[in-house]
């Protein structure tokens, strides 16, 4: 009965075929560590982030007058409503904490790198959008630091020239952040932008499953079959859709099928996650002014600024970028480039080994200096601007940028180790 | 399906045309979408530009116009205030006007476009009150200049150029708007000639 059911279905649209695609017979290689709960994780906090948000409309008033009270009486009023809008705020920053951690992985094992530069880029993307959505999502509560944090955030339009003025003036649509500007925030908060990152996380995943997952070894788990029996190829014991297989042009090394193997590791890194997210949740949900910044329990006041107007923390990295720069116009372009560079990393690195297990000291001493960089330019832009931390943040951003430029100058005759055979 | 032979010239033709007739309405469909992110008739209503009257603005007089809900000082200075500016000038937090807290045409020694006709945004720039303004009595507040603002809330003071003392918690000196002379005795609040 269940049986003529699936078929019946299967006839008309192949469920149990994508599925084998995706899940069951999808080879990945056996060697995923720490570092490959991540992309899993931030699936989970979009996940949160799109129930929990619904949810919050639903009590949510999205006009000037409104907004602060609303979010006050979701917080006191509403059943729950606390631990939804918790669960929404630290989900913002949890989403950050993981895909900085999914994008250094993708660093350090080279997972950019041919044949995977449309992955990488469609990454940049996500990260693009999601910066916008966090942007226009912490103004909506309509507190002291999320009207001047805006402030601050779309004046960086105002110095682009000639359209500078006139741009400002478009995305706030008043001649300065009013009720009109956090209606559109709203709307492209909850509805245009989730909507794009859903289907740009389509495209991530459909783009992974084409070229196949990369891994801590940075060596291939896709060969040409040449007849030769692999010894102790773990992947003998299973079956792969035979899309990956090409009908035995391809034979599979040292992989194993996606579920019940990485959906089983997968639990227990959502597991330990969710350990962390609801500690902070119940216990500091604020995260020490850092996930909600004291001056945004008060409303919004265009007449009184704050003393200290600070990004929230997962911008700052780049804020301080844009501060260390003296030229306003200069400072927005390179603060743009830091991005920018990134989504270059598939050009920029010439080496032909991936992972950093097997590259240079001088590569993996680099990478250091980057993740440094950016840790210390993180913790510069929260801090207020005095002429020795300016000084420190440009010597930082001066190393960030480096990173990319030694990169493009050593990796094309690198001194790398020799590569295994077979996955470790 | 007929079986005329297939004219290559026509279809590229035909397709390119088509192209371009859809493309030229897909941009025609975008505009009200971006025209719509535009201020408001009722925005532009509430932000529009002011005019005051200073034909009767005597020496030394202050008036006020509202311009976006705030409060616009017309000052008209005297030769004494205009000198006393450049007495105020070592005790100043940002003495050339560096901070863009001015259009470019007034970032000169008296922050203004005529020297005896000051205009300013009336809020402090530290926690939005209304200073006063002292004509006289300013020296009980900075020893030696006789006339400028003097925030009652925190103390900030201000010289004759709305330029902010160092040591008060005012961080910037005061906002200059925009603003042109429409004639000699008639000043527009809110519009220069760049942005007119």
């Amino acid at each position: 009965m269940f049986k003529n059911f699936m078929s019946w279905i299967e006839y008309r649209m192949p469920f149990m075929e994508k599925m084998n695609l995706h899940v069951m017979q999808y080879p990945a290689p056996k060697n995923f560590n720490f570092w490959y709960f991540f992309g899993s994780l931030a699936m989970l906090v979009l996940v949160n982030q799109i129930l929990t948000g619904i949810w919050l409309t639903m009590n949510f008033v999205p006009t000037a007058e409104g907004a602060f009270a609303s979010v006050e009486y979701i917080m006191r009023d509403v059943d729950y409503g606390w631990l939804l809008r918790y669960m929404h705020s630290t989900g913002a920053s949890a989403f950050f904490v993981v895909v900085y951690l999914h994008m250094l992985r993708g660093m350090m094992y080279g997972s950019y790198q041919k044949p995977r530069e449309l992955l990488w880029i469609f990454g940049m993307l996500i990260f693009l959008v999601l910066m916008a959505e966090a942007f226009m999502g912490y103004l909506l509560p309509w507190g002291q630091m999320s009207f001047w944090g805006a402030q601050v955030i779309i004046s960086i339009f105002g110095v682009i020239p000639v359209i500078g003025d006139d741009l400002t003036l478009w995305i706030r649509g008043d001649y300065v952040i009013s009720g009109a500007t956090l209606n559109r925030f709203f709307a492209l908060h909850v509805i245009a932008l989730p909507l794009v990152l859903v289907v740009l996380v389509f495209l991530h995943i459909i783009a992974l499953h084409e070229v196949g997952s990369n891994n801590p070894d940075g060596i291939d788990v896709k060969r040409e079959n040449t007849g030769e029996k692999i010894e102790d190829n773990v992947s003998d014991k299973f079956t792969f859709h035979q899309y990956f297989t090409k009908g035995g042009k391809k034979i599979i090394v040292d992989a194993i099928p996606f579920h019940p193997y990485y959906t089983v590791k997968d639990i227990v890194g959502v597991v330990g996650f969710l350990f962390i997210f609801c500690w902070v949740i119940f216990f500091a949900p604020e995260g020490g002014g850092f996930f909600l910044e004291p001056p945004n329990f008060e409303p919004a006041n265009p007449m009184k600024t704050p003393d200290h107007i600070a990004p929230v923390w997962y911008f700052t990295p780049f804020y301080a970028i844009l501060r260390a720069v003296p030229d306003q116009l200069f400072g927005a372009i390179f603060m743009f480039l830091a991005i920018i560079f990134l989504a270059l990393l598939p050009w920029l690195d010439r080496c032909p080994v991936r992972s950093v297990r097997y590259r240079s000291n001088l590569h993996k001493a680099n990478l250091t200096m980057f993740c440094i960089s950016f840790v210390v330019l993180g913790v510069l832009g929260v801090l207020p601007a005095t002429p020795t931390y300016t000084l420190l943040a440009q010597i930082f951003s001066f190393t960030y940028f480096a990173y990319f430029g030694l990169l493009w100058f050593y990796s094309k005759n690198e001194k790398t180790k020799p590569l295994p055979v077979r996955l470790s | 399906m007929s079986n005329a032979p297939v004219d290559h010239g026509r279809r590229r033709f035909l397709t390119i045309a088509t192209s371009v007739v859809g493309g030229v309405g897909a941009i025609g469909a975008a505009v009200p979408f971006i025209a719509s992110w535009n201020p408001s008739e009722k925005a532009k209503q509430a932000g529009a530009a002011v005019t005051a009257d200073i034909s009767k603005l005597e020496d030394g007089q202050l008036i006020r116009v509202e311009w976006r809900g705030k409060p616009v000082w017309i000052v008209k200075r005297t030769p004494a205030m205009l000198e006393s500016l450049t007495k105020s000038v070592d005790k100043l937090r940002d003495p050339a006007s560096e901070e863009p807290q001015q259009p470019d045409y007034a970032k000169n020694d008296h922050r203004s476009k005529k020297p005896e006709i000051f205009v300013a945004v009336g809020i402090c720039t530290h926690l939005g009150c209304s200073p006063t303004y002292l004509m006289k009595d300013f020296d009980a507040q900075v020893e030696g200049i006789p006339s400028g603002f003097f925030c009652p809330c925190h103390g900030s003071t201000y010289d004759m150029a709305g330029r902010v003392f160092s040591g008060v918690p005012a961080p910037k000196n005061l906002m200059i708007p925009p603003y042109m002379f429409v004639d000699d005795t008639t000043i527009l609040i809110g519009e220069d000639e760049g942005t007119a």
